[in-house]
């Protein structure tokens, strides 16, 4: 025994720059951080060359084959589109969304965490909640929308599409972050009982922070769910103060198709950042589960 | 049958410990009648195969589940929930929580007891176990030595006079797990700590204890209790001589043949 040296035994595994990339989440983000992780100038320079190439290639292609703006809007047209009228077109109307987005997650996903962590505490809740978790989470909510303009908000506000959000959100919250409370490492929950914990503090230090990984999918799933039902809300039945949604059935009923184009990119976009602050939290709370 | 080292009042008396669970298949006897004593600053080894009800009586010393007969006292008084401030735990594989860095999870007990962090101590013990310098990585960066040490440190911050170990070092390579054994023996010499460790490891128990406690398989119940005279220090090197092994094979036979034989030590 006393012949293996220490340092042999007590090895550190040492990460690489690949292996760093693995620990990164949950999710396997590495296809949106490509450009993060890119090693050399040779990596960059081949990412920013392709996404020249896409853009001026349908732009050539568009040319060459006189497709119609009508028909196809060109990317220049689309970018000098976003130009123009950009807050009274998009930043308003992406304002809009935004906080039919936001405040529908907030309320959705806190009722499906409170839920979630009631539910896996008592069965018997579980039985009564189920069915109608799965009824919300197999019924598209966006078509809630008109029916609750209609009959139970009965208004133009931004009201009946904060429910739909806050309903197509938090069962998917609720879903992913049972998953995670029901993680029970009894082993970790000994560990602090030994040291006299409370229930309240066996949530707050074991139960929480090993559902947290499958909690913060949960939001990630909730989000795209809710973005859709916003912007597809919208669409079916705006509020007066408009939205993507709304901006999009407005310029393709008028065949604006150079807006349309701008419109989808702003939702594109805003799709986008949701996905990187979700990246963002994953990696600073979720990347000891590697 | 009651196992006494004799003198004063025991820091830990078990008496007529007995525990029943309710599986699906019926009840299961884990531990009948069960009793010893442990004295203070003593080292006993509890041994048995898995299975044998030695856990659930750790966790029953631990006061983290009850008895279905039987009572534990600590100093005199009866066990009937968690004494965090006497009793030190150490579990099966570190059990380290992989979201906090060494560090916090060192600072754990603290938090849940809601006291001021005792930084210098923590500075010691980190030290003592030779993991300075590693007080930001979180567990997986760690072997699973370096991971049972940051364990160690975890009970020994509180300052417990009671350090109850459920085979802390079953999972860890033979290397790895001399090295632990030496260091835990360093660290008793120097606290003098009572301790209860629990292995199904004979030549651990052995080289470790000054008594080894052997359990039947299940139902657990007293075996024998061998009294081990290696002298102190301990070294690596007594585990190869002719006497160990003789032991070795001795406590092997008791556990088979469940303890009805009396077997003469020495």
């Amino acid at each position: 025994m006393s012949e293996v040296p220490t340092e042999l035994r007590d090895e550190i595994p040492s990460f690489d720059g690949s292996q760093a990339n693995r620990d990164a989440g949950v999710l396997d983000w590495s296809g949106l951080t490509s450009i993060r992780t890119a090693k050399s100038a040779l990596e960059i320079g081949t990412i920013v060359a392709v996404a020249v190439a896409v853009f001026f290639g349908a732009e050539g292609i568009l040319r060459l084959t006189h497709t119609p703006e009508y028909v196809f809007p060109k990317p220049i047209s689309v970018v000098r589109a976003l130009g123009t009228d950009t807050w009274t077109l998009y930043g308003q109307h992406l304002w809009v969304t935004l906080q039919e987005f936001l405040i529908g997650l907030a309320i959705g996903s806190t009722i499906g965490l409170v839920l979630a962590a009631l539910i896996t505490q008592k069965p018997f809740v579980e039985k009564v909640v189920a069915p109608y978790i799965i009824m919300l989470v197999t019924t598209p909510m966006l078509a809630l929308v008109p029916f609750l303009r209609l009959s139970i908000i009965k208004g133009f506000s931004i009201w009946p599409i904060v429910v739909a959000v806050a309903l197509a959100s938090g069962p998917m919250v609720l879903i992913n972050a049972s998953t995670g409370f029901r993680r029970t490492d009894l082993a970790k929950i000994a560990l602090a009982r030994s040291y006299g914990a409370s229930t309240l503090q066996i949530f707050r230090k074991i139960r929480f922070p090993l559902a947290l990984p499958m909690i913060i999918v949960g939001y990630m799933v909730g989000s795209i769910f809710g973005l859709l039902t916003a912007v597809g809300g919208e669409m079916v039945a705006a509020s007066e103060q408009g939205g993507l949604g709304h901006e999009l059935v407005f310029f393709s009923s008028t065949i604006r198709m150079a807006n349309f184009g701008a419109t989808l990119l702003v939702i594109a976009a805003l799709g986008v950042s949701i996905y990187v602050v979700f990246y963002f939290i994953g990696k600073r709370w979720a990347s000891w589960e590697a | 049958m009651i196992a006494r080292s004799g003198g004063s009042a025991a820091k830990l008396e078990i008496r007529g410990a007995a525990k029943t669970y309710e599986a699906k298949t019926g009840p299961v006897n884990a531990l009948e009648d069960f009793s010893i004593d442990v004295q203070e600053g003593e080292l006993v080894c509890i041994l048995g195969p898995s299975g044998c009800g030695k856990t659930t009586l750790l966790w029953a010393m631990s006061g983290l589940h009850a008895l279905t007969r039987g009572e534990i006292r600590l100093d005199g008084a009866l066990i009937t929930g968690p004494r965090p401030h006497e009793l030190g735990m150490m579990f099966q594989d570190a059990n380290l929580l992989p979201w906090r860095n060494l560090q916090k999870n060192i600072e754990f007990p603290f938090e849940i007891k809601k006291r001021p962090t005792d930084r210098p101590r923590i500075a010691r013990l980190v030290d003592e176990v030779g993991l300075t310098g590693f007080e930001t990585s979180f567990p997986r960066e760690l072997s699973g030595g370096m991971q049972q040490r940051a364990s160690i440190v975890r009970a020994l911050a509180q300052d417990p006079s009671v350090l109850l170990m459920d085979e802390p070092f079953g999972a860890l390579d033979a290397f790895t797990r001399d090295e632990m054994n030496l260091l835990l023996l360093r660290l008793w010499t120097e606290t003098r700590k009572t301790i209860v460790f629990v292995t199904h490891n004979i030549s651990e128990a052995i080289f470790l204890a000054d008594r080894v406690v052997v359990m039947t398989p299940r139902p657990g119940r007293l075996a024998h209790v061998y009294d081990i005279e290696l002298p102190r220090p301990r070294t690596i090197e007594m585990t190869f001589e002719p006497e160990f092994i003789e032991l070795i094979q001795d406590i092997k036979r008791t556990v088979e043949i469940g303890g009805r034989h009396v077997v003469e030590v020495e």
